[in-house]
């Protein structure tokens, strides 16, 4: 088992992720965070509510994370993101690869995050003190 | 046949719910369906056409319905 993908509401389980990409034979591991931001366009951000198709998100995610695989030649990879409301400074997204060296790893954690952004089946509606917002396309 | 047709994000609040299932001819492709959703729910008829997925995979626009369970219809996406 090389892959692992979780769409959660819970909180990101990071040491997980990291435990599942590590290896005695894989020399590194890049890891990419996601964070709630508390300003958008120059606007104060007071949460972000994420919304998910969870069964084809996870879908997609599995396959981003084994298209990785082949074209960056990582051995582990390991991506979850969360639904439901979250607080600023909270972990939105976590991607975790693991590789023999680091170049592979920093490269498939870059391309892992990047497609998941374009691809994956998930939503954030920004809440503002006054009101909020759907954020439709890639942030 | 039978086919359950979903919403997300700004389209689930504009059709009012995330869910619906349909009978629908097997024939139709999903811009056929979308037109006809269209009509049922006139508050979609402002929206620029979304992604479209069959079977919780992307599909084109041309994609036929026989065979297909479940189609989603999905505003440009924001995770990350």
């Amino acid at each position: 088992m090389s892959v692992l993908v979780r769409v959660q509401a819970e909180p990101i389980d990071l040491a997980g992720l990291l435990a599942f990409v590590q290896a005695p034979s894989l020399g590194g591991v890049a890891v990419f965070l996601g964070t709630v931001r508390d300003h958008h366009a120059g606007r104060a951000v007071v949460r972000l509510e994420y919304e998910a198709y969870p069964e084809m998100a996870e879908a997609e995610m599995r396959k981003i994370a084994e298209e990785a695989r082949a074209r960056f030649h990582v051995a582990r990879v390991a991506v979850a993101h969360r639904t439901g409301p979250l607080a600023i400074g909270e972990t939105s997204v976590a991607v975790a690869v693991g590789s023999e060296h680091r170049k592979e790893a920093l490269e498939g954690c870059r391309y892992v995050i990047d497609t998941l952004k374009r691809t994956a089946p998930i939503w954030k509606r920004e809440v503002y003190g006054d009101g909020a917002a759907w954020i439709e396309g890639e942030g | 046949m039978q086919v359950e047709v979903l919403y997300f994000a700004s389209l689930r609040e504009q059709v009012g719910r995330g869910q619906e299932t349909l009978e629908l001819d097997s024939d139709l492709d999903l811009e056929a369906l979308w037109a006809l959703l269209v009509r049922r729910h006139p508050a979609l008829s402002g929206f620029p056409r979304p992604l479209a997925a069959c079977d919780r995979e992307y599909a084109t626009w041309d994609r036929k319905l026989r065979g297909v369970r479940e189609v989603a219809f999905l505003p440009p996406v924001s995770g990350g």
